[in-house]
């Protein structure tokens, strides 16, 4: 407990651009096969430092075969909540869950140099506790630590639906199941809200045995996997409306509301059309009649290619999907970023006007069939995945590795980890040519996380002014 | 006469003082009033969510200020009540120093419902025990002055309830309305964390110090 309210706190969007910026970067490392313990790279960010762009420390789990995915901090800006009152939490602890063992780590890094594990959390205690697995995106909010999960019970996790869990902010203790009435919800993926605006939006990927080992073809053919948006009274833990985006818009992910908590609208990104093979990005937002609604504002087109050139996956549809798998909008709330991981693209939209996104820049870099090298004269294995902007937008991240098995179907020639950086500024949106972060041998990235907070962790109460 | 007056007067400046001492405690709720009058825009909305939490925490003062009014009936056990009533104020002090987690009722309750917040935020920190010693001792002054029945001394004490509780809540709200005020007009959003401090322990040994002199103040009243 500090005297004094963690310095990394901020009551807007607007304070948080203005802070100082990040000196160093957290990132996933993934050991697809389980032959290794996955683990946390600790990366230099600091431009005036002599280890600028590279690995200075790792924190390697125990256990082989977590599966790391997504983390995200103990305590954020929202703990300056004039409700909650959680001011005077530290932001030091990583909660780090494994998608496959269902084990979350909680990992100090007060000193990123010597950042270290605090707490290890048995799966089997958030089976008792909660009756999900595989926990995956966190938040923290009102309650404390809110974890959404990807299965339910049982070994393949379809025994009873995915949902949130709530963790003490303090203790780390497990608290139990967020919903008290879920509705019609009953697939799981990113969820995220408005403070003071009382909601919170909710996603969908697909149950475990549709994604563990590998994509199943049929069911995302047949339309089976999650493709509705779930608005919830975040206070009273409760479904209001379910908006179905159309069966075809396969694959629900990101979602990201506006950080400005006056604003009733965010995004979320779209995976694949089956019936046009486009990536999509919708717009929600809350009509002034209280109902929520949600409209298809982008839409990427796929690209032709040569069978041979193509993957088993996608010989049959001689093109190449966008995929849309991750999306990041700016704290200024005008610049959604878009990860196109199967063209080897990332989009940079300006969404000023949310109903109305412009393509404002454009990276291109890896990609199934167009395999861009990076500047730097390198190749990038897979295309741009999990993306993270720096608070003052003038810095964009990403790594390349959308998940272990999945990896392997799209890219199967493909290995390794990378995490890269664009810049954002004077209206130009291009990588930067210095910053290639290889990853060591056997490892992939995946979600980075940003010292002091960044565009997809920070939960703001009070409006920008 | 003269010792009481003075003591009377002491213990309405402790009214005040502790009512001033709420007000800037922020967890009491004067940043929800700044957060009201931004979301919403209109400067308007910040006397208005003031007025909403002095409400709440008005009432959550006469919650624990009444039903010690009424126990006053009991003129005899007069000294045992104000000693019981101080270690309760105590021990609400030990538990809030042992325990220095936050109420989790409080992340249940929808924002816009800021008199029930209040409410519920005064009960759950003690706030209102907080005045029982000196609410306690207001009444004794009182009784002092004449011998009176237990039917007069409850027609006397029901009404210092009212009058403790809404001298306490003019004071916090007025230290609180200040704050939110200068915050929204002048100081901006940046200031809004610079003007919060940890006082959880602080608050936890002022109950304790508040029940100590209930108790002190009660066997020397006895004596």
């Amino acid at each position: 407990m500090n005297l004094r309210p963690d310095p990394t706190f901020h009551a807007s969007a607007k304070l948080a651009m203005q802070a100082p910026v990040e000196t160093y970067g957290f990132t996933v490392m993934l050991s697809p096969d389980g032959s290794q313990s996955d683990g946390i790279a600790v990366i230099d960010l600091d431009p005036s430092s002599k280890t600028y762009g590279e690995i200075v420390h790792q924190v390697i789990v125990p256990y082989k075969g977590d599966e790391f995915h997504h983390f995200g901090w103990n305590a954020c800006s929202s703990s300056l909540s004039p409700l909650t009152g959680h001011a005077f939490l530290e932001r030091r602890y990583l909660i780090v869950p494994g998608i496959r063992s269902s084990r979350i780590y909680v990992i100090d890094v007060k000193d990123p140099l010597k950042a270290k594990i605090h707490k290890t959390i048995e799966p089997e205690e958030i089976f008792a506790k909660t009756g999900y697995s595989r926990p995956h995106t966190i938040h923290c909010g009102p309650e404390g630590i809110y974890v959404s999960t990807l299965g339910g019970g049982g070994p393949d996790g379809t025994d009873g639906p995915p949902g949130i869990f709530i963790m003490d902010c303090e203790t780390f203790d497990i608290i139990g199941q967020y919903e008290m009435d879920r509705g019609e919800q009953d697939k799981h993926y990113d969820f995220w809200w408005n403070l003071p605006q009382d909601y919170m939006v909710s996603s969908e990927w697909g149950l475990p045995p549709q994604f563990e080992n590998g994509i199943v073809a049929e069911d995302l053919l047949s339309n089976k996997y999650g493709h509705k948006i779930h608005f919830w009274d975040l206070r009273a833990r409760k479904n209001v409306q379910t908006i179905d985006l159309g069966e075809n818009h396969q694959m629900a992910l990101e979602i990201r509301p506006a950080h400005d908590p006056t604003k009733s609208y965010g995004f979320c990104g779209v995976v694949v059309d089956t019936t046009n093979l486009q990536g999509a990005i919708f717009t929600w937002w809350r009509g002034d009649d209280g109902k929520w609604q949600a409209k298809k504002t982008i839409t990427i087109d796929p690209v032709p290619a040569d069978a041979d050139d193509l993957p088993e996956l996608l010989k049959g549809f001689g093109a190449v999907p966008p995929l849309v798998t991750d999306i990041d909008l700016s704290l200024d709330d005008k610049y959604l970023y878009v990860a196109c991981w199967g063209l080897g693209e990332m989009h940079q939209y300006d969404v000023s006007d949310p109903m109305n996104p412009v393509l404002a820049g454009k990276v291109e870099l890896g990609g199934i069939v167009a395999h861009h090298k990076h500047p730097n004269g390198k190749d990038f294995a897979y295309g741009p995945q999990m993306v993270e902007v720096s608070r003052d937008g003038k810095r964009v991240y990403w790594t390349n590795s959308l998940y272990s098995t999945w990896d392997d179907q799209f890219y199967p020639n493909d290995k390794g980890g990378q995490m890269v950086m664009a810049r954002n500024e004077g209206g130009n949106f291009a990588l930067d040519q210095d910053f290639y972060v290889d990853f060591p041998e056997g490892y992939r990235a995946h979600q980075i996380r940003l010292e002091g907070g960044d565009c997809s962790t920070d939960s703001f109460c009070y409006p920008n002014v | 006469m003269i010792a009481d007056v003075s003591t009377m007067a002491a213990l309405w400046w402790a009214v005040i003082l502790s009512g001033l001492y709420h007000g800037v405690n922020p967890g009491m709720g004067w940043p929800l009033a700044v957060s009201a009058a931004l979301m919403e825009g209109k400067p308007r909305a910040l006397p208005k969510a003031l007025g909403l939490l002095a409400l709440g925490h008005f009432l959550a003062m006469l919650a624990i200020l009444l039903p010690f009014s009424m126990m006053l009936i009991l003129v005899a056990w007069q000294v045992e009540i104000r000693v019981a009533a101080g270690l309760l104020v105590i021990a609400m002090g030990i538990y809030l120093v042992i325990n220095r987690r936050h109420p989790r009722i409080l992340a249940r309750v929808h924002p816009a419902r800021l008199a029930l917040w209040s409410f519920l935020a005064a009960n759950a920190h003690g706030a209102g025990l907080m005045l029982v010693p000196l609410f306690l001792g207001l009444c004794a002054v009182d009784a002092d002055a004449g011998h009176q029945a237990a039917g007069d001394l409850m027609r006397g004490n029901i009404p210092t309830a009212f009058l403790v509780a809404s001298v306490h809540t003019a004071a916090m709200t007025a230290a609180g309305g200040v704050i939110a005020v200068i915050i929204y007009f002048w100081l901006g959003l940046r200031f809004l964390s610079k003007t919060w401090f940890n006082l959880d322990l602080v608050w936890a040994l002022s109950l304790i110090i508040v029940g100590a002199f209930g108790i002190y103040s009660a066997l020397q009243h006895s004596s």
